[in-house]
């Protein structure tokens, strides 16, 4: 039963993830469209319904899947096939290890809504990210072309980059729940500070959550951080991709930022706990991935939002941003949190 | 870089050599949109090179057929009828609104603002539309003729430039807001695609790039044509010559220019679209009856398919006297010397013959200067017409803006220089 409890939870991670990823890709043209003063998509119908474009989402990958995979004449072939699997599957991966919700009990059993419990939970995740980055540059250098691995040498140095500083903001937090168990931070913020204000990581540590949001925006390669990609500059590094490899490192963006979006709700913003709301029972499993699901939606609202409203980094200066303004930041950020729980204790 | 990638609109090659992110050495590639503009113009009739102006800066089209208009006029010894005049400033500054617009969004977009872009292509939207109204299209308008512009303003137009330009101005001051003093844009802007005042001067640079040096020198101000010197509008300058200053340069000369379509729209002499047109029948009636005082600034409306009775229009918008252009469809009707005219304008190899000689007539361009020069040997085509594109010595100049910056550099600075193959290539 466990056993199959635990399959059950995998496959949900993996669907939470997958149609997000689909959702996203909708969101995107969606909130873009309202943003600009367009309509955006709308065009895919089932016998005449339209379901305001959200047909899209699965007009999008069978067009993909059905488009010629054209594979250019001096790739690299094997590196050139692996890139897009290796820098979609490590991201998925990483999403079994978040607490969609806490546990529940129903009929007897006491069942864990976290597909991967772990005592290195974070340490899980921020290892699965960095592997993800091999992917970026080996679809890069696989792809014999300059734009390419322009493309995977900028993505390979910005992630790098701000995947340090997406740890440094991050610590602080952690110091403060003293655990890398992401279901254990949430039980530590999952209650109330004077009956009103719910302990959540924000309030402890604003700072720190502002840093992580700029930090996990461009570790998802996401504009104003989208150099890799640099549409009008470079073209980026799956510039030699087409189909549904191209498809892949597509969703890989909208996945990794899914990941970021988890890790911010998690760390900062509560995980599953809704405050005045039943956490327990089938009623309660429901309210907790619904409160997750809601604020992992809440940030990529503003993920969104940033993107379609800044102009793009130059390369030079992201890196004096990352190095300079976000990893300092961060660092002071962890010995004022070190500080006070020192003075607090 | 190119001439397939999506910063080089237009089609345009750049021939980079790197180190890392760093541009070490620049080779501009241009030609691939070469249609032998110059050469084609010598095998036209005079008037039928207007159409093919239009496809030389294609986001400013009206700029270029009033350079083109006013060099054979120049020739011809032809003052067009105030009215005219003022209708072609009014088509000018419309396309330089146009063509200041796109270039700022496109700039925008290559660095990733795509917002601002969409922003500021539908306030381009609006303007073409006003474009649309005027001359029957939106970018190949083929508006001006030797002699005169095609058409009288449309009815109503007043109201709806009015209307286009308050839209233009939300869409300008939401740029502006996300863009001016935007962090983000200015680290990126901010002394980039330097190039000295000495050297926007000796490469021959002009319009808004050597504004943006810090030359006040626009075409309209030190070499005044049509009516530009009766209106009021100011010349921007910058200092630093960088990316920042062209957009800057860009955005204020936007206003400049709506500013002046509404002095003329106010100036402009009456047209024959003061009054509006009287049923023929009625006309005939009083003529018979010798009310003619009554008639003088009417119109007949008359079957639009004879497209009749375009006296009144006509003496406005268009130089009188046989020679320059058709004459009124009321003395082609109702004369043999007007029938004569007419056929004597369009018959096949007749036409208008244009004296010999040579004239060279500079207009400011939404690049720059932009020179017709004509050369005629006394036929009905031109013998040699040569175009000054603002944009060759723009392109001229590049390398040395691009050399020691950044390959993302290369987007920025290349989209504020405003490139337009159609016209550099011609």
């Amino acid at each position: 039963m466990s056993i199959l409890w635990v399959l059950v939870k995998l496959g949900a991670a993996l669907g939470f993830g997958m149609s997000w990823a689909a959702f996203l890709g909708w969101v995107e043209r969606k909130q873009s469209a309202v943003m600009q003063d367009r309509i955006g998509a709308n065009r895919a119908d089932i016998l005449g319904f339209k379901l305001i474009g959200l047909f899209h989402t699965i007009a999008d990958p069978i067009k993909l899947l059905t488009k010629e995979d054209f594979v250019p004449a001096n790739v690299n072939k094997t590196f050139h096939a692996a890139a897009p699997a290796l820098a979609l599957g490590f991201p998925l991966l990483a999403l079994a290890a978040f607490p969609f919700g806490g546990t529940f009990t129903v009929g007897g059993w006491t069942l864990s809504l976290q597909p991967l419990g772990s005592k290195v939970g974070l340490l899980y995740v921020l290892a699965m990210l960095a592997v993800g980055i091999h992917g970026v540059v080996m679809a890069g250098y696989a792809s014999n072309s300059c734009y390419g691995l322009m493309g995977g040498l900028r993505g390979a140095s910005q992630m790098l980059a701000y995947e340090v500083c997406l740890a440094t903001t991050m610590a602080g937090a952690v110091f403060l729940y003293g655990t890398l168990d992401l279901a254990e931070a949430v039980r530590w913020q999952a209650r109330m500070l004077g009956g009103w204000l719910p302990a959540w990581g924000i309030v402890f540590q604003p700072l720190g959550f502002v840093l992580f949001l700029v930090a996990g925006a461009a570790l998802t390669k996401r504009t104003p951080f989208d150099l890799p990609e640099g549409e009008s500059e470079i073209v980026g590094f799956h510039v030699e991709y087409s189909g549904m490899k191209f498809g892949m490192f597509m969703m890989t963006d909208l996945i990794e930022s899914v990941v970021v979006c988890c890790l911010a709700a998690t760390l900062f913003l509560g995980g599953w706990h809704a405050p005045f709301l039943p956490l327990d029972g089938l009623v309660g499993a429901a309210v907790m991935v619904g409160a997750f699901t809601a604020k992992v939606a809440l940030v990529m609202f503003l993920l969104m939002q940033v993107r379609w409203t800044l102009p793009r980094f130059r390369f030079d200066q992201l890196l004096d941003l990352g190095w300079k303004g976000v990893l300092p930041a961060g660092l002071l950020n962890f010995f004022l949190t070190a500080w006070g729980i020192y003075l607090w204790r | 870089m190119g001439p397939q990638h999506p910063a080089m609109h237009g089609v345009i090659r750049l021939i980079l050599g790197l180190d890392g992110e760093r541009v070490k050495s620049s080779e501009v590639e241009i030609g691939y949109l070469h249609r032998a503009f110059e050469k084609h113009a010598e095998a036209e009739p005079w008037n039928n090179v207007v159409p093919y102006t239009d496809r030389l800066n294609y986001v400013s089209p009206l700029i270029n057929g009033t350079g083109y208009c006013l060099a054979v006029e120049k020739l011809l010894g032809v003052t067009i009828p105030e009215r005219g005049q003022y209708l072609r400033v009014v088509a000018c500054e419309l396309s330089r609104v146009t063509d200041h617009l796109t270039c700022v969004a496109a700039s925008a977009m290559e660095l990733g603002a795509f917002t601002v872009f969409l922003y500021l292509i539908k306030a381009r939207e609006y303007l073409y539309q006003l474009v649309d109204d005027l001359t029957g299209a939106r970018v190949t308008t083929s508006y001006c003729r030797v002699g005169g512009v095609k058409a009288d303003l449309p009815d109503d137009f007043q109201r709806k430039c009015l209307a286009a330009f308050a839209g233009v101005r939300e869409a300008v001051r939401d740029a502006d807001r996300l863009l001016t003093r935007n962090r983000i844009f200015m680290d990126r802007v901010e002394g980039t695609g330097v190039l000295s005042r000495e050297d926007a001067v000796a490469y021959g640079i002009t319009g808004p790039f050597l504004r943006s040096t810090g030359v006040p020198y626009d075409v309209r101000r030190s070499h005044p044509y049509l009516v530009y010197d009766r209106l009021e509008f100011e010349v921007p300058v910058g200092s630093a010559g960088d990316n920042f200053d062209r957009y800057l340069v860009r955005l204020a000369e936007i206003e400049q220019s709506m500013r002046i379509v509404e002095q003329c729209l106010r100036l402009m002499p009456k047209g024959s679209h003061s009054l509006p047109p009287m049923d023929a029948s009625e006309m005939a009636d009083l003529g018979k009856q010798g009310k003619t005082a009554e008639l003088v600034d009417r119109t007949a409306g008359t079957c639009k398919t004879l497209e009749g009775a375009d006296r009144n229009t006509h003496d406005h918008i268009r130089a009188g006297g046989p020679g320059a252009v058709l004459p009124p469809k009321e003395e082609v009707y109702g004369s043999i010397e007007g029938l004569m005219n007419h056929f004597e304008q369009v018959m096949w190899t007749w036409g208008l013959k244009v004296p010999a000689g040579e004239a060279y007539v500079p207009v400011e361009g939404g690049n720059g200067e932009l020179g017709f020069h004509i050369v005629s040997d006394g036929k009905n085509k031109p013998y040699r017409v040569r175009c000054r594109p603002p944009c060759l010595f723009i392109m001229a100049a590049l390398p040395k803006m691009l050399n020691g910056g950044y390959v993302a550099d290369v987007v920025a600075t290349f989209g504020s220089v405003n490139m337009i193959a159609g016209e550099l290539d011609r």
